[in-house]
């Protein structure tokens, strides 16, 4: 039954990636890779992380998703096909990602893991007690750091978003 | 882990991914596909921490956590790269990689 599931996501994580690099219509774009996010969080579900399923969710397909339609739809007339490339660009393309992807697959099969046989469930309180413990190999620095970066990149979001009509008041003031 | 599902498989799946990402970003000519193709590849690398460490370490968190950390970065990514395409688009017009030229040299 897994098998089955894992194959399924699997082809369509795959199908809809290959249709969100080339589709040369804005919208459809996202909305395939609106379909691959919610396949990462099916994976994310069959191996039993509930918890960073729900994160993938929430914050891709719920916020990274509606950010990037937004401002797909603030900077394209919906109707515009998109430019693409020569077509011996896209083939000289292809053909390196190609052999790029027999690497990395050889490479991979040509290692032995050492897979531990487990069914072990990891709860979101194992999560939130490793993330804030701050004795040795805890993650409170980390997390401290990444919360002062969001709000960094938020406000320089904002800064950036509407630098033009500041830099005008400035102006005036002065 | 998986049940009847190998390791093997899924970093099959998630270097599959990757590189179509790679291609994307390569082939594309607008800036907002080009942050399409950049999730893309984030989340390729994101499943590989998840499940190296399910199926390899799996008394340990770190893969989970460094994977949320990559996540929390990506979403400042995202919401940095659309402000600064949203200012380039009031100055310019366009989001068109040819017409950004004024850093350029």
């Amino acid at each position: 039954m897994e098998r089955i599931i894992f194959y399924s996501i699997a082809l369509i994580m795959v199908v809809f990636a290959i249709a969100s690099v080339t589709s040369r219509k804005m919208l459809r774009s996202v909305i395939y890779l609106l379909f691959v996010l919610c396949g990462v969080a099916g994976i994310y579900f069959l191996i039993d992380y509930n918890f960073l399923a729900a994160i993938q969710l929430t914050v891709y397909a719920g916020g990274i998703i509606v950010l990037i339609i937004f401002s797909v739809l603030l900077v394209h007339h919906i109707e515009m096909q998109l430019e693409i490339a020569k077509l011996s660009r896209q083939i000289l393309t292809a053909v390196a990602c190609m052999v790029g992807l027999g690497i990395f697959l050889t490479t991979i099969y040509s290692h032995e893991f050492n897979v531990v046989e487990n069914s072990r469930t990891t709860t979101t309180a194992d999560i939130g007690s490793k993330l804030l413990s701050y004795e040795a190999g805890g993650f409170i620095l980390p997390f401290e750091v990444i919360s002062v970066l969001l709000l960094a990149a938020m406000i320089g979001a904002i800064i950036i978003a509407k630098g033009a009509k500041l830099t005008g008041k400035n102006d005036k003031a002065l | 882990m998986i049940p009847g599902i190998s390791i093997y498989e899924i970093l099959t799946i998630t270097s599959i991914l990757f590189f179509i990402g790679v291609y994307g970003f390569i082939t594309r000519k607008n800036l907002i596909s080009i942050l399409i193709s950049v999730e893309l590849i984030l989340n390729a690398s994101v499943i590989n921490f998840v499940i190296i460490n399910k199926y390899l370490y799996p008394d340990m968190l770190q893969g989970v956590l460094f994977s949320l950390f990559i996540i929390a970065v990506a979403a400042a990514e995202t919401a940095l790269a659309v402000s600064i395409i949203i200012g380039l688009y009031r100055q310019i017009s366009s989001v068109e990689v040819k017409d950004v030229e004024t850093m350029k040299y």
